[in-house]
Order: structure tokens, then sequence, then C-alpha cells
């Protein structure tokens, strides 16, 4: 016999299993449609491979695994795809989930398929990929796909493989009523998988509520090696942990896995499932579920195939939803409440329960918690509940998870001992569920930050090398710039010398196109006259008016005709040295004499015209002067000062300065004595 | 030398305290130098908090800058897409009472995701410019669209958009971020099952 430990915690509520054992497993039989979820598993979605309108066999693959973590999905029947939409789907949300819906036809016309005859003759992982072909999903509840389970990292040894019977949770016997008629069934699967793992062990543990199963499983393991352990009863014992440590003594590490310990675990139904995959070729398209509760009339297990609607199963057991509080897929302790009876039946649908009211109660308002301890003392984790529930509803995150909140199996144990009927696995539930999240959010966070960075990274470089172009054309451009300038000096002979040829030619022409000149001193002549007619009118106005701008405008009318008598000057002058120029000689040495003739001609015109004017403009105009040459003298001495030259500089230049202003003073004396003068 | 002092103790001790000072502060102004934190570690746990929506609703060009501004002491209820679970970190690490979210720089939202009416886009790279991690995907005259596992749903490419084709659509809850609720406390119907106590006590 041997040694069975026990786990901690634990409870024995009423197990209510009889009710469905009192008949063989029942055909379900071809509902009208099949609506078989993309998602009946954990991992990835499968993705759906037929088209709407297409027929589908019994057996084909409707949907292949979208991952690694992932399984394909069959049809169960044969038929016609009708659509692929989002259908209600069996989750405590309520939510609907993209479904193949197939129309069957009621032939039930198999694929031809095949099994693997010598199967002890073919590699674990070939054997493993048709187990994950064949869309084979832990069938206990969490519906893991089963060949990523059972797959081994390299190196890892498996000693004990274990075959969970357990099915503690009150009310469900699927797994009784296999144990009963298909014991053979399981002791084969138990062997491929035995021969699959390669463990020192194989064991089938087993409750002892069960004994007819115990006694059937016993006579069909015969003298395979494989054993049936029997351990008393008590919930929840069929949680993998406490199963492994109930049959080995050896504790899961916290957040380790079974395989750390060198266990595997599987499922009896999913033994089936792999029985009939391997042996069959006949994939995952049907299981045993227990319909129970006292609003059926025929209470029992029944073989469906998956797809089925609930509505269609709950008929067929005699379903009076009337007497019915609510309709509960799974057991008491872990299932959840259906809203929708157009659900159909998954690959984790082991139960469906349809209790009336005095059966399983509304649950009444939770009371305080009063600290009695009863829930710890129940957990089979060996958590503290009270603690935790506590810190969930403080929403104390970090402290839910030093407190190992992640160990909860979600028994529904310290729910059920509570005194004080406070739902503190919803509180664990929800508490984990949010930290998930948070971690999903940071994680996404992070992310983010990254890119943020990147690009700001990205941006700084980007305007770093827009600056470095910038630099890189401005460099240029200087280069370029002084590179001309000192070009400019080295070619200056050459331009000095172009710029020769080009004034002698330009002289050459003056004196070939006299024409040209005279035209301009007869225009000079023109347009001086006329502007001695508009100021000398412009005066005889304002000394009409009085204005006392008829000084000015006498200075402007005396000017105008100076400049208009020069010009007259220079045009007889040059019409007269054309005439000789044009006696003596031709070419180029008559512009020199020319040029000449007209610098002494123009001094003498300018003194005449200096002559003509009264003493008062000439003081006048020696101001003017003055004033020029003050102006010149300041700037020369301010560039001097700045320019920070010797005192002895600046002195003599503020002497000149000086010097300029008291001529200008005296000028302007005499200035004022000539309009004296002249107003008498 | 010794003999001096060993007359006068009070000079013994006077000189034994100095040493003791000099060989520690030589001892704590090597550690200050060999051990010196490199950035503001304050900074980058605050940092780490934020959301990093970088949407600029603190008033800050993104999270990081709030993060400093923080640790040198602003407030830590300027952060709308944090929200309150953001405040109660920042109080917890801060050791500082949480405070309501500061309603001036807006209120906690559904996330949302920003999706661009393609047909209507015209290609004008606005939006690409205003994201701030590079989630819209697009070239000049080309239509653009939004990574959506990228987008923070920070708002800041709605605005730049001249046809204003840009949609902030709230993420609702499906089947992969469902999750159970906290029970309300003192309601009587929750749906969680585990409770066939009065069952027993009847049986």
């Amino acid at each position: 016999m041997r040694k069975i430990f026990d786990f901690h915690g634990g409870i024995h509520p009423p197990e209510n299993k009889r009710q469905s054992l009192g008949e063989p497993i029942r055909d379900a039989g071809i509902p009208g449609q099949l609506v078989i979820p993309l998602s009946q598993h954990i991992g990835a979605p499968s993705a759906p491979i037929v088209a709407v309108g297409e027929r589908v066999l019994k057996g084909q693959v409707i949907a292949e695994a979208g991952g690694f973590v992932s399984v394909p999905q069959h049809a169960p029947s044969s038929g016609t795809v009708i659509a692929i939409e989002e259908r209600p789907i069996p989750h405590p949300s309520g939510f609907r989930a993209p479904c193949v819906v197939i129309e069957c036809d009621g032939r039930d016309e198999w694929l031809p398929h095949t099994g693997i005859d010598n199967y002890p003759g073919v590699s674990p992982s070939e054997l493993l990929e048709h187990i994950r072909e064949a869309g084979i999903a832990g069938m206990g509840g969490a519906g893991f796909p089963a060949a990523v389970k059972l797959r081994q990292k390299p190196g890892a040894t498996v000693d004990t493989l274990i075959i969970n019977g357990t099915e503690c949770e009150p009310y469900i016997t699927a797994d009784d009523a296999l144990m009963r008629e298909r014991a053979a069934d399981i002791i084969a699967g138990a062997e491929i998988l035995r021969h699959i793992v390669g463990p020192a062990e194989t064991l089938i543990g087993v409750e002892d509520n069960k004994p007819e199963g115990i006694a059937a499983l016993r006579a069909a393991a015969g003298d395979s090696g494989i054993e049936v352990v029997e351990f008393p009863t008590k919930y929840p014992s069929g949680g993998e942990k406490q199963l492994i440590e109930i049959l080995t003594g050896k504790q899961v590490p916290s957040g380790g896995l079974p395989a750390d310990i060198g266990v595997v675990c599987q499922n009896l139904g999913t033994t089936v499932a792999v029985r009939d995959a391997i042996l069959d070729g006949r994939p995952l398209i049907s299981r045993i579920t227990t319909i129970t509760g006292e609003a059926v009339a025929h209470p029992g297990n029944y073989e469906v195939l998956l797809g089925t609607p609930i509505s269609h199963l709950l008929e067929l057991a005699g379903y009076d939803a009337t007497r019915n509080n609510r309709l509960v897929m799974g057991g008491p302790m872990m299932g959840f409440t259906l809203t929708d009876t157009a659900a159909p039946v998954v690959k984790t649908t082991n139960c469906l329960l349809a209790p009336t009211e005095a059966e399983l109660p509304t649950p009444p308002p939770a009371q305080a918690c009063i600290r009695c301890g009863l829930c710890a003392e129940a957990c089979p984790a060996s958590l503290l509940p009270q603690q935790l529930f506590w810190f969930a509803r403080g929403k104390e995150y970090e402290k839910l998870e030093e407190h190992n909140l992640f160990d909860c199996i979600e028994c529904g144990a310290c729910s059920w001992a509570c005194p004080s009927q406070i739902p503190l696995v919803q509180y664990y539930r929800a508490s984990k569920a949010e930290i998930l999240q948070q971690r999903r959010d940071h994680d996404k966070s992070e992310q983010s930050r990254l890119r943020f960075e990147a690009r700001q990274e990205r941006l700084a470089r980007e305007a770093e090398e827009k600056e470095a172009k910038r630099a890189a054309r401005k460099k240029a451009a200087e280069l370029k710039a002084r590179q001309a300038a000192t070009g400019a000096e080295n070619e200056d002979p050459i331009q000095a010398a172009i710029e020769r040829a080009k004034a002698k030619k330009a002289a050459q022409q003056q004196a070939a196109g006299s024409e040209s000149e005279v035209d301009k001193l007869e225009q000079a002549v023109v347009t001086a006259s006329k502007r001695l007619q508009t100021a000398t009118a412009k005066l005889e106005q304002a000394r009409a008016e009085g204005s006392d701008l008829v000084d000015a405008l006498q200075t402007g009318v005396d000017k105008t005709r100076a400049k208009l008598e020069k010009a007259e000057q220079a045009l007889a002058d040059h019409r007269a040295a054309q005439g000789n120029g044009g006696a003596l000689s031709t070419g180029a040495e008559a512009a020199p004499v020319d040029a000449a003739q007209a610098a002494i001609e123009k001094a003498r015109a300018a003194r005449a015209a200096d002559a003509d004017l009264s003493p008062r403009d000439k003081a006048r105009k020696q101001l003017e002067s003055l004033q020029q040459r003050l102006a010149k003298s300041e700037k020369r001495l301010a560039d001097s000062r700045n320019a920070g030259e010797e005192d002895k500089i600046v002195e003599a230049l503020e002497a000149s300065v000086e010097r300029l202003r008291d001529k200008i003073a005296a000028t302007e004396t005499e200035l004022a004595t000539h309009a004296a003068a002249e107003n008498h | 030398m010794l003999e001096f002092i060993s007359q006068y103790p009070l000079l013994a001790a006077l000189l034994a305290l100095v040493g003791l000072g000099a060989v520690f502060g030589a001892l704590l102004g090597f550690a200050a130098v060999r051990f010196k934190t490199e950035g503001d570690p304050i900074a980058d746990q605050i940092n780490d908090i934020l959301p990093q929506t970088q949407c600029g609703q603190c008033g800050h060009p993104g999270c990081r800058p709030y993060a400093e501004a923080i640790a040198n002491g602003e407030a830590i209820n300027k952060c709308p897409p944090g929200g309150e679970a953001t405040i109660h970190a920042l109080a917890d690490l801060l050791d500082v009472e949480p405070i309501p979210l500061d309603e001036e720089h807006g209120e906690e939202k559904v996330k949302a995701v920003a999706y661009i009416r393609e047909d209507e886009c015209i290609g004008c790279t606005k939006c690409i410019q205003a994201c701030p991690v590079d989630a819209i995907l697009g070239a000049a005259k080309q239509m653009h669209t939004v990574i959506a596992s990228e987008c923070t749903g920070c708002d800041l490419c709605v605005e730049p958009c001249p046809v204003d084709c840009i949609d902030m659509i709230p993420q609702e809850e499906n089947l992969q971020t469902w999750h159970w609720q906290l029970p309300e406390l003192g309601r009587a119907n929750v749906d969680v099952i585990a409770s066939d106590l009065d069952t027993d006590r009847a049986a």
C-alpha cells in the first residue's frame, strides 16, 4: 500500500454526486446547429480556415492553431458552415466571441481517419504533434493545450506521471462515469502518455468516494504497472498542486510548475481524448458533460458534441427554468453563472448545474469579517485569506503580492468556510486581474517610454545633423568669399589693366561720338533753365505772400542761375573745343588736350560764377564748406578717439576742430552783417 | 611634544577628536566621489510610475519632465491618464497623502486609441509629427494609419489634423481585457458560487 500524504486545509462540502450517476452515459445527439468558439482553451485563439457556405465533414479542421500555445478546432459533425461571427460563449463576462457556426445535415459523415497502429514505435514528439493536431486541451476546466504541457524541456526527467481522476467538486461525475464505463480506454490513454513522458511511475489518483470507478480501473490496469491510488475525499484534492502533494508528498514551489519537481499531471478526460486521437485518429469533437441539479428531470452524464448549444442539452435533460434560480457552468465551488443558454458546450464544460433556490441559495449579504480564522484553516495553499481580503479591499496590491496572492488556486474553500458569507474568492480574482492589468499597463508604458525616448533622440540627432549641414554650408560660403577676395587682389593688375583699357575705349568713343556729348550738355542746359524758371516762380510767389522762406529761395534761384550759366558755358566750350580738336588732330591724343582745356574752362567758369555772386552769397558758400570741413574733422576726431590713437594726434585734431568752429562763427557774423546791410 | 600633550589631557582629547574628524571626513569625502549616484533616482522611480502617454496634460512636455518636477516638489495630481491609481502609487512612493485628481488638467477617461478615417486622410504628415511615440505610419501625400498597439491615446494628433479625420476610440472591454470586479460591499447577489454552506447545514 502506497503512503498517502495530506495537504493543508481543505473542506468537506456535500458531494451531491449520486443524482447524476443513476444512469449510464447517454448520447446527446446531433443538434441543428453547432457553434464552435475559436477560443475554448488557454492561449491564442484559433484561426478559421473554412469559408461561409463550405461543407465540412465530421472531424475536419475548421480552424488552425493561432500560435504555439493554441490548438486547432474541428467540425464535430458534418454540415455547412453558415456563419463565422460573434456568438454568446460560456464565459463569466457574458461577452460574445468569434465562433464558427455549422448547420448540421444529420448525416454525421466522417472525414476518413486512421489511428496509429503501433504507437510505441513512434517518437514522442510525433505523438505530441498528433495530440496537438487533434485539438486536445485540458478537459478538467482550465483548458491548457495538452501537447504543450506534455512537452518536456530538454534534459528534464519526469519521475511521476499523474492521471487526475479526483473530481473533487460536488455534483460533477463526468470522470466518474468515464472510469465506470471506459476504464480500458483510460488505461490505454495512460499507456500512451507514459510512452510520451517516460516517467519512473504512473499513478491514477482517485478519491475514495468513487469505489466503482476505482474497481473498474484496477481491473483494467491489471499488471500494466499503472497504479490506481485511492485517498480520502476532501475538497480541493483535485487541484493539481494538492494532488501532487497527496501522492508524492512534494510541494510545487511558489510560482513554479509541477515539471520543476519532476511531475506531469493530466486530467482523466484528457487521457481518454489522447487515446482516441492516437489509436483511432479521432480529434477532440465531443466530451462527457454532467447535467445535474434539482431543476432538471433527468440528471446524468451526456456525451456531447462540442458546440452543442446548452439549451439543447437542457431540453434533453428535462430542464425546468421556473425552478432554477441560476444556471452554473462548472461545479458549485469554482463554476460561474451562465447568462445565455445559447452558449455552446466547449472543451472545458465538465458540468452544467441547474439547482433550485433551496438547493443552492442566493448568497446572503456579506457580514463584517470577525477574524475567526476559519478561512486560513480551510486554505489548501496555506495562505492567509483574511489578510488578503483586507489588502484586496484596500487595493494594496504590493502587499497582496507579498502575501503570495498568486498562489491562490481560487478553489473557494475560504468563501465556503466563511461564517460571514464574504465572497473572498471574488476579491482575490478581482485583485489578481487588477495586478495583471497593472503589469500589462506597466509593460505598455515602458514600451511607450522607450519609443518616446528613441523619438527624442532621433529628433535631437536630426536637429544636430541639420545644424552641422548649415555650419558646413556657411563655412563653404565664407571660404568661397575669401577666395574671391584674394582672387580679386591677385588679379588686381589684370583688373586694373582691364579698367584702363575700358577707360581708353570710353575716351575714344567720347571723342568719336561727340554728338552725344553735345546732346548731354544741351540737355543739361535745358534742365537747368527749367529749374531756374520754377525756382523763380516760387520766389515770386513767396515774395507776394511775404514768406520767411524768401531768403532761402533767393539763394536757390541764385545757385540755379549759376548752374545754368555753367552748363551754357560748358556747352559753348565743348562746341569750341570740338571745332578746335577736329582741326588740330583726331584720335586718342585729342582727348587729353580736350580734357585739360575743359578743366581750365570749368575753373574759369566757376571763378566767373563766384565773381557774379554777392558778398553775402560768398559768405554763405564759405560757411557751407566750413561746416562740411567741420563735420569731417569731427568725424576724424571721433574715429581717432575710438581707435585710441596717440594723445598728440587727438589734441591736434581737437585744436583743428576748434579753429574751424571759430571760423564758422566768424563767417556767420559776416553773413549776418551782409544780410543786415542788404535789408537796409 | 608627547610629554607636553600628556601634561595637558584636554589638549590630548582635542587632538584625538580633530584627528578622528579629519579621518572620517576624508572617508566620507572619498565615498561621496567613489559611489556617486548618476542622475536623479527619485525622478526615475516617479517616471516609472507615470503612464508614459507623453500627452502633456500635466503642462510638461512629456512624462519625464513631470517626474522631475514632482521630484522637485510639484503636485502629484496632474496626470489624468494615470488617474487615481497613479496618484496612489506616487503617494506611496513619496510618502505623502494621496490627493484627488486636479480637474484643471483633465479627467480620467477610458483609455482610447486614435483611429484615422483613412478615406478622409490627405496625407499631410501633421499627425505624424505630433505623435510622441511614433505610432503613426505614413508619408507625405500617402494615407496615414495608427499602429494601435503603440498608441498611448494621448490625443496630441487630433488637434493638428487639418481635415479632422482622427477619432479617439475608447477601448471597450473585451474577452482579453475583461476581469472580475471587486464585489460591492453589502450586495446580496454575487456571481461567485462557492457558497452552498446552507445546503451543508440542511444536509
